[in-house]
């Protein structure tokens, strides 16, 4: 299948991308990975009469820390994460769940820009993105903004950007000693979307859950937090028995999507499951 | 319209292509490049992979206008003067096909990962093809097919049984 026709632009600049977004308003649309864009382009459900190609914009690559913050430029691709040294030692979450997105040639397209943007009800990224508690850098010919990974996600595939605004970088927490995070994902056998994917951080102090977070994504229409498992957990040992406790609230309070690949019933089910999952391995990578 | 330059199995091509061409069209209509395979509309199926700077790509779900100024290797340009690539002799060797579709993109996905990775347990290549769909074979033999080439590859002696 083919897109219905548009003008294609290759931006040179977050600068020049964000002046082309403006001039043609709603008609345009960046293309990054483009592994979102394009397939639901060919089956017509996005006509964009703009493309504005961001995927070899220089100041949208590169990955550092500073201090205690990973920051990772939108447009890295999620094979130049799961394989980038600082990122498998700062926050090696991150690198683990890239390394399960898709397959090898999504991973050599798709971009923690575009993931987050897009944010589709079974991406994996938001729901790390959430447990980690990190933050987007975004800018528009206004100037610059971060916003928190708890206000991201509106509803299904929604954001809090406005248009006009382009995500220029991802930052997260570099995991400290204490911390351990973790993402377990039921997947789609063809594509690998996350049917329930639950992502889980926690901190450690004295033999104690001093904080945790944890977020679901694939069973709803948008990734959530789940605030009564993290609350739960807190103040216990973070052993088997209180996972199990504190997981019995796991999906509660959320909307769920059923669809040809699992019922509603399922993905509630399952959601308890992979929280436990999750859990049991973040409290072991934090012990570690 | 978009004038686009690029390096194809080696030469280079100056053409025009519509803005939304595909590079899996461009190759195949323009180019008469008919090696690389359509066979989904869901980006899934791994028919259509071609090596764009040396990396797998779904050429699907890739704009030929992106393309511009990079260079491309289909299944075609794989065979030097005659001969075959040690992966399309590992694919004959080990009956790694049946009906052929999916051998393009199988073969172009397993040139990458053999670069990445030139001696892969029976599971990195199968986690390395995940992204490559075929009805026929069962897998079985396409894993076999790529042990096959990665030990010739590494130089050592091969043949169909001990792959
Ligand atoms: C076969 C297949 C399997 C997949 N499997 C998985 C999977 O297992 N897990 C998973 O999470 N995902 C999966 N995906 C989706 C993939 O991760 C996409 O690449 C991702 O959702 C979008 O990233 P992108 O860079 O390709 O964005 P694009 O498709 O280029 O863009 C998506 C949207 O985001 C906007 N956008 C892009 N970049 C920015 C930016 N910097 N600022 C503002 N807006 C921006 C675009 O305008 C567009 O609206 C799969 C896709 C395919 C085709
Ligand atoms: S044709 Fe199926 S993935 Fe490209
Ligand atoms: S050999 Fe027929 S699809 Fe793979």
């Amino acid at each position: 299948m083919i897109p219905a026709a548009f003008e294609y632009v290759k931006a040179s600049s977050v600068a020049q991308a964000i002046a082309l977004l403006n001039q043609h308003g709603d008609e345009a649309k960046v293309i990054a990975g483009g592994h979102s864009l394009l397939p639901a382009m060919k089956l017509r459900l996005s006509q964009p009469a703009v493309l504005i190609d961001i995927a070899q914009v220089a100041e949208l690559k590169g990955i550092k820390t500073a201090g205690s913050t990973l920051t990772i430029g939108a447009g890295e691709t999620y094979h130049a994460i799961a394989t980038s040294a600082t990122v498998i030692s700062a926050c090696p979450v991150l690198a683990s769940c890239t390394g399960q997105i898709g397959d090898i040639q999504v991973r050599n397209a798709g971009t923690i820009g575009g993931a987050l943007a897009h944010a589709d009800p079974a991406a994996d990224l938001t729901a790390v993105f959430l447990a980690l508690g990190g933050t987007v850098t975004v800018q528009s010919a206004g100037g610059t903004r971060s916003i928190a990974a708890d206000d991201l996600f509106v509803s299904m595939l929604m954001t809090a950007l406005d248009s006009g605004e382009l995500i220029t970088a991802v930052s997260v927490p570099v995991m400290s000693k204490g911390q351990g995070a973790s993402y377990a994902k039921l997947k789609h056998p063809a594509s690998r979307y996350a049917i329930v994917g639950v992502a889980a951080a926690v901190t450690i102090s004295n033999g104690v859950v001093s904080a945790c977070r944890v977020a679901v994504t694939g069973a709803g229409p948008q990734a959530v937090r789940q605030p009564s498992v993290e609350k739960a957990l807190i103040g216990t040992s973070g052993d088997a028995a209180s996972i199990k406790a504190a997981c019995a609230s796991a999906g509660a309070d959320m909307e769920y999507l059923g669809d040809i690949h699992a019922s509603e019933e399922y993905r509630r089910a399952m959601v308890k499951v992979y929280a436990a999952r999750a859990l049991t391995d973040a409290v072991a990578a934090a012990r570690a | 319209m978009a004038k686009i330059t690029v390096t194809v199995n080696g030469s280079t091509h100056t053409s025009t292509v519509e803005d939304r061409t595909l590079l899996v069209h461009f190759l195949r209509e323009q180019l008469n490049l008919t090696g690389t395979h359509v066979g989904c509309d869901t980006s899934q199926c791994g028919a259509c992979v071609v090596l764009v700077d040396g990396k797998s790509v779904k050429s699907c779900t890739t704009l030929a206008a992106r393309c511009d100024g990079a260079s491309v290797t289909t299944i075609e340009g794989l065979s030097t003067d005659g001969s075959m690539h040690p992966l399309q002799e590992g694919f004959w060797e080990c009956h790694g096909l049946q009906c052929g579709f999916c051998t393009p993109g199988m073969i172009m996905a397993a040139t990458d990962l053999l670069a990445q990775n030139p001696n892969p347990t029976d599971d990195e290549i199968r986690h390395g093809l995940e992204g490559n769909l075929c009805r026929c074979t069962g897998y079985h033999n396409i894993v076999r097919s790529v042990q096959y080439a990665a030990a010739k590859m590494r130089g050592e002696a091969v043949s169909s049984q001990n792959a």
